[in-house]
């Protein structure tokens, strides 16, 4: 096994997308991703990577340099937050159509305006639906882990779809962790050569992105759709493999405490772990209480999820992220429509949280948790949502 | 005709790397351009497209007029997506998983798509330094969509978004000189061409091909329909430029200036201007206007060969 | 091969809607466009080769002679070799209906 380091998560993640042996790196500097490619530009100064790194002039250029080099079959990576995100947003969703297998981690941070450069998850909720793979993380170890992860799915040649892996801004890109690295052996064992499925090539001359008319832009879609819910097997298959390797073993729906619980919290990212402490204390207090955390956002796992929350009463599900006008946060949307038609439908409440950084202790996840009660004796409707703390 | 061997149309590969059957306009010549470009090239090459007339008119799903390596992304960002096709197949030559065969990388946009919204990201590419030959065809106008206006487009024009009216006389300022900008990141190889000028057009792309690092090539896209001329009388116009020094063909090398089709006597630019419906709303008084800054800057542009 | 794209269901799609025949729009005929069409004077041709570059269709090819003739499947008949030939020689006839 690797060796066991106290490092700064970000630096951790760099270091894996080194021992993966990425070709290119393009990327463009935003708060609070720099680190990420703060060191991978020290690493291929130093020779200790032997990648291409390109300083773009913007992330629309980092996303576009990423299609080049995916497309010649370099294996490619970059990463961003926020604001680069939302510039890079037209050929995000032109990534997946073309089935280019980039890896991008998001540190997750908030969209403006006004402008914010702390975390939470507007920036990962407003790209939901362009096609990407997308995963979250929650602590270093994780973090480390999925990279390798993220290069092995989409890169399957079954899969070859984009992926994007959350980490929240700051609360982990920032953090100093314990982590347990991979040696390079065990590397070479999990992550095969990148072979794509097609390249660009004089011996062999291919057209790559050809406008679609009406009579054929159907078809490509449901090939898109398909391809991303097909993707799931390899996920699967990817996460075991990695605990035969590595002992630790990843699911697309996490759980804490769920067996007997009738009140369950529901989040994504570095909030669980707060989560888990109040789900102690709640415990401790004899509340049937427990967690799901969810890991896989798309494709979304929709027998896992319905199978972790079976005879749950209660959801309390966080977002950290808000739909102006609409039902509620982007998740819970998302949780209400998956369990709409299941037997004994769990009530939902919905809290908005720790918006661009605000901090949310597991005393403010126990009073959600007492409003809750509260809304259930009084026959509340739930449909609606509440953005927790905000001062009048 | 150019003062080459009347002949030397034999000199140049029967071979098509741009297939026929494409959907532009009858007497394009920014098809010309592209086949001309194509021919100058060979099989050796990966072309990124922006989108445009000859992105659209050639690769309507699930079927394409490129006999090349050849890929489209979005309209703003060829320059990128060529700066990580010619990234990426460095870094797999460098790392042995790619032999190398000297591939040319070649960017192409319509001047829309260079002069406008792709302008930082070909900034970007001749800053990095990339390895790769950008080619703008310029129509002077985004033509693909309807004939509106583009940074390019030049002075006194009518477009759709630059209509000759009551308070207007078409388009109000001049033409963005991308050369000069091209020039100004000081890259190795700068030049303009035009599709009546054949053999000057691939001279000028095979020489930019050679270039290590990056090179720019402007080619003057004359386009019937936008610009309201007769098909058949394309290449004539776009000769007409050349003659009037409203686009004066040069090249510049490493900063040294060259002119390669020498005008000795410049042609009025009424010539030009008359036969072109674009035009056509144009009074003496504006003429002039044109025919002043034509004069003031090729003359600009004759000072900078003697440097 | 599929003459329109009206013809593919979504299996047919290569990946990443990716199209891996060169050149195979080459089935569409242009020709379907003109309304006129090139004839060459071989009296006068002095067969340079001007038409054949000048051409935007690759719709120009030589003849077992030396001479040269429009591709009738892809010439669009814009006109352009009628008038850049040297010598005059290429007429534009109207296509009868």
């Amino acid at each position: 096994m690797g060796e066991r380091v106290g490092i700064e998560v970000s630096l951790a993640a760099a270091e894996a997308v080194k021992m993966a042996n990425v070709d290119v790196v393009a990327a463009y500097p935003i708060t609070p991703q720099t680190h990420i490619v703060e060191h991978l530009s020290e690493l291929v100064a130093n020779g200790e990577l032997d990648a291409e790194f390109i300083p773009v002039e913007s992330e629309h250029s980092a996303m576009s340099v990423c299609c080049g080099s995916s497309a010649v079959g370099a294996r490619t990576f970059t990463c961003t937050s926020s604001q680069g995100l939302a510039l890079m947003n037209e050929i995000v969703f032109i990534a997946p159509a073309m089935r280019l297998p980039i890896v991008m981690i998001l540190a997750n941070r908030s969209l403006s305006g006004p402008l914010s450069i702390w975390n939470d998850h507007t920036d990962v909720m407003s790209v939901r639906d362009s096609g990407w793979i997308q995963v979250f993380t929650e602590n270093g170890q994780e973090a480390f882990d999925h990279v390798m992860f993220c290069f092995r799915v989409a890169e399957s040649p079954s899969v070859s779809l984009p992926i994007m892996m959350n980490m929240d801004g700051f609360v982990l890109t920032h953090v100093i962790e314990p982590i347990e690295f991979w040696d390079q052996e065990t590397v070479k064992q999990y992550l095969p050569d990148f072979e794509p499925v097609n390249r660009l090539h004089p011996d062999n001359p291919v057209t790559m992105g050809a406008f679609g008319m009406p009579g054929i832009f159907t078809e490509a879609k449901k090939a898109q759709d398909q391809a991303l819910i097909n993707s799931k097997a390899e996920i699967l298959k990817a996460w075991k493999d990695m605990g035969d390797l590595v002992g630790r073993y990843y699911k697309p729906v996490e759980t804490y405490h769920v067996e007997g619980a009738e009140t369950v919290f529901l989040s994504m990212g570095s909030v669980g772990e707060t989560i888990s402490l109040a789900v102690d204390q709640l415990r401790a207090q004899g509340k049937p209480v427990g967690q799901v955390k969810l890991r896989l956002w798309r494709p979304f796992p929709f027998e896992e999820f319905r199978e972790a929350v079976r005879g749950v009463k209660q959801m309390i599900v966080i977002d950290r992220a808000i739909t102006y006008g609409g039902v509620g946060g982007p998740v819970a949307n998302e949780i209400r429509s998956v369990l709409y038609l299941e037997e004994n439908m769990p009530t939902i409440t919905n809290f908005l949280c720790g918006l661009a950084g605000r901090d949310v202790t597991a005393e403010d996840y126990m009073a959600m948790f007492e409003k809750t009660e509260q809304m259930v004796k009084d026959r509340v409707r739930q449909e609606d949502y509440i953005i927790y703390g905000v001062r009048e | 005709m150019e003062r080459f061997n009347v002949y030397a149309s034999r000199l140049i590969t029967k071979k098509e790397y741009f297939s026929p059957g494409h959907r532009a306009c009858q007497g394009c010549a920014e098809a010309l351009a592209v086949r001309l470009v194509a021919k100058a090239l060979g099989q050796n090459v990966i072309v990124s497209s922006a989108t445009g007339c000859m992105e659209i008119v050639s690769s309507p799903l699930p079927f394409t007029n490129w006999r090349v390596p050849w890929i489209h992304v979005a309209f703003e960002n060829t320059s990128a997506v060529a700066s990580g096709v010619e990234g990426g197949t460095k870094a797999l030559i460098r790392k042995g998983k790619l032999p190398d065969k000297g591939t040319v990388f070649l960017g192409m946009g319509g001047d829309g798509a260079t002069t406008d919204i792709g302008l930082q990201s070909l900034s970007g590419a001749f800053e990095r330094g990339h390895n790769f030959l950008y080619v703008c065809y310029d129509n002077e106008a985004y033509m693909n969509t309807g004939i509106q206006r583009s940074s390019s487009t030049p002075f006194g024009a009518a477009t759709t978004t630059s209509p000759a009216g009551k308070l207007k006389p078409g388009q109000i300022t001049w033409k963005k000189n991308m050369g000069e900008i091209a020039v100004a990141h000081n890259i190795p190889y700068v030049a303009t061409a035009c599709s009546s000028y054949p053999f000057d057009l691939i001279q000028k792309v095979k020489k930019a091909a050679r270039i290590h690092g990056p090179a720019y090539v402007h080619v003057l896209s004359v386009c019937p329909t936008g610009w309201r001329v007769p098909p058949n009388k394309a290449i004539w116009i776009g000769r007409l430029a050349v003659e009037t020094g409203v686009f004066p063909l040069y090249e510049v090398e490493n900063g040294k200036y060259r002119i390669t089709v020498d005008v000795p006597e410049l042609k009025p630019v009424l010539n030009y201007l008359k036969p072109q419906g674009r035009f056509r709303h144009l009074t003496p008084e504006r003429v002039d206007q044109i025919q002043e800054r034509v004069t003031r800057e090729y003359n600009q542009l004759k000072a900078k060969t003697a440097l | 091969m599929a003459k329109s794209e009206l013809e593919l269901g979504w299996k047919d799609l290569e990946v990443g809607c990716v199209v891996s025949e060169p050149g195979n729009a080459s089935q569409y005929r242009t020709g379907d466009w003109r309304s006129v069409r090139p004839v060459w004077d071989t009296e006068k041709c002095i067969q340079c080769g001007v038409c054949y570059i000048f051409c935007p269709d690759m719709a120009i090819k030589k003849t077992e002679d030396g001479y040269f003739e429009a591709n009738l499947y892809y010439c669009k008949g814009c006109g352009i070799c009628a008038q850049e030939c040297i010598t005059g020689c290429i007429t534009m006839v109207e296509e009868e209906e």
